[in-house]
């Protein structure tokens, strides 16, 4: 025992046999479990069933040169709504916009990973910068695999932005990694109340223009603001474009409740 | 046995500063035969001689394709290529299904100079005994990359490697600077050039007998247009065509070759250098 302190075992990084050497690298890490599941509690680790700070609407808006995100900026500890001034709307890097409805903490937790990609992509040097369509697939990958371990990360998330010839991209990817991409997107009451709004206005034969867009934005969040208990009448507006990609606002909602003297039967 | 007391392994390093194992494996590059890349504005076109190794055998395949945006021709071990070229459409493939596209030229390079380099500073490896053409296209334009043994990896305008590719390269450098505006014929027909050159004069591929044409194999990749190794036909609608260009843009007179410095004789006064960029490189 004690002479095998210090020693080395004979045959390290070896072919098991029957198989072949593995080139690679050479010093192949033994296969760990992710940290998620092996926490140790005394009865083991619970997995998360649901959101708790939430963050509800993401609208997003595909115009003819570029993209529109909207969200308020509320995120709710169930109908609380405990934190009033937050935007959920963030720009990731100069082609892409990325909306985050659903628990606010797990959109934190994407955020930080994509930052730290975009952080890699950045230490190449050699001017390749990812698109909104890949990162839509990235999450999708990610979230599924999420899913597939019984761990989801409960958001709802909207890609936006533009590619290198400045073609506009706008998807949503969810908490099971299901993903689509359309001129219109969005997440939570949003997606009850001002997909069809939107998809009602749309011009057969062409895409929106940008101040069709934006003006649908504007009356989306006032629908929203009036008919959604989970939002405020606050929001931020990211825009990508191939010439620009920042977040605007916050905006105000024009609010009107002189029509709430004749409402009754509640 | 050995050709001086330094060469023993990868990891020994002679007084003068160098490996001399890698620098055996560069050298292995040149026992394959020649191949050529080249790019115009949106496509990137490899050319490669492919000599059957004995008179029964047939000729070896010498392009790989990787990815829909990417292949490589080889010159060396070609069962090192074919490991290297399995790594490399691998990494295609994760890239793929991780970003649902094609994964950056650049990017690749990087991370198969990144796998090589290893070999080249453990005891118990070897460097791998091939070089590498790699023509790619991705948003950035059309790719040249030459990779070498020793892990190093050049940006190319376009290059050459294998044996007797000196002269080869003299013809690069010669018609270089018109290659940018090319059609996709022409830069074609000046690979089939290039290579032809480097062939020594009395087994020139035109000897007008159809057999000996179907020696080459060309790809081409770019703007719109998958990787692609052209059809035997294909080819000798090119080698005619390169013909018909006439012998006037060819080298007059080969080149001294390069491929006869046997540095390890004299241990004291090696002719081989630094890995040279031949062809000038592009700065990344």
């Amino acid at each position: 025992m004690m002479n095998n302190t210090f020693a080395q075992p004979m045959w390290l990084n070896g072919p098991s046999p029957g198989q072949f050497y593995n080139f690679m690298g050479g010093n192949n890490a033994p296969t760990q479990l992710p940290r998620e599941l092996t926490t140790a509690g005394p009865y083991g680790t619970k997995h998360s069933t649901a959101a708790i700070t939430t963050g509800s609407s993401v609208l997003g808006i595909r115009f003819d040169g570029g993209v529109l995100v909207a969200a308020d900026t509320l995120v709710s500890y169930g109908s609380l709504a405990r934190y009033q001034n937050i935007n959920r709307v963030f720009q990731i890097n100069g082609k892409i916009l990325l909306g985050g409805g659903g628990d606010f903490a797990d959109i934190q937790s994407i955020k930080r990973s994509i930052d730290q990609k975009m952080i890699e992509d950045q230490c190449c040097n050699d001017g390749v910068v990812m698109k909104p369509a890949e990162l839509s697939s990235w999450l999708t990958r990610v979230l599924y695999n999420r899913r597939s371990r019984m761990n989801p990360l409960y958001i709802d998330v909207v890609v936006a932005g533009v590619d290198e010839v400045g073609k506009p991209f706008l998807g949503n990817v969810d908490l099971r990694g299901r993903a689509y991409d359309d001129f219109v997107v969005a997440t939570g009451f949003a997606r009850h109340l001002s997909l069809p709004l939107v998809r009602e206005r749309k011009p057969k034969d062409r895409e929106f223009t940008f101040e069709e867009a934006a003006s649908l934005i504007r009356e989306a969040m006032k629908v929203l603001y009036y008919r959604d208990t989970r939002s405020l009448p606050q929001y931020t507006v990211g825009i990508c474009t191939a010439n620009d990609c920042s977040i605007k606002g916050p905006f105000k909602v024009e609010e009107n409740w002189t029509f709430a003297e004749g409402v009754t039967g509640y | 046995m050995f050709r001086n007391q330094y060469d023993s392994d990868v990891t020994v390093w002679s007084p003068q500063g160098r490996l001399h194992q890698v620098e055996y494996a560069i050298a292995a590059v040149k026992l394959g035969t020649a191949t050529v890349g080249l790019k115009n504005r949106d496509y990137a076109v490899l050319v490669a001689l492919c000599k059957p190794p004995s008179e029964l055998s047939a000729s070896q395949r010498k392009l790989i394709p990787i990815d829909d945006h990417l292949g490589i021709s080889i010159a060396g071990i070609t069962a090192d290529a074919r490991v290297l070229s399995k790594y490399l459409r691998s990494e295609c493939l994760s890239y793929k299904h991780s970003y649902g596209s094609a994964y950056p030229v650049s990017r690749l390079i990087t991370n198969l100079g990144n796998k090589m380099q290893t070999t080249t500073q453990r005891y118990d490896r070897r460097p791998y005994g091939v070089g590498l053409l790699l023509a790619g296209y991705d948003e950035m334009g059309p790719h040249i990359y030459k990779v070498e043994p020793s892990a190093n990896f050049f940006n190319c305008k376009a290059m050459t490697i294998g044996s007797r590719s000196q002269s080869a390269r003299t013809y690069l450098e010669r018609h270089l600077k018109t290659f940018n505006a090319c059609s996709n014929d022409d830069i074609i027909c000046h690979g089939i050039h290039a290579i032809r050159s480097s062939l020594p004069n009395d087994e020139q591929l035109s000897k007008d007998d159809g057999a000996s044409q179907l020696n080459i194999t060309i790809a081409i990749v770019g703007k719109n247009q998958p990787f692609k190794i052209l059809t035997d036909q294909e080819n000798l609608v090119y080698l005619n065509m390169a013909k018909e260009r006439g012998t006037t843009s060819m080298p007059s007179k080969p080149q001294e070759d390069d491929d006869n410095s046997s540095f390890g004789d004299q241990p004291g006064t090696s002719t081989l250098h630094d890995p040279q960029v031949a062809v000038a490189t592009k700065e990344n």
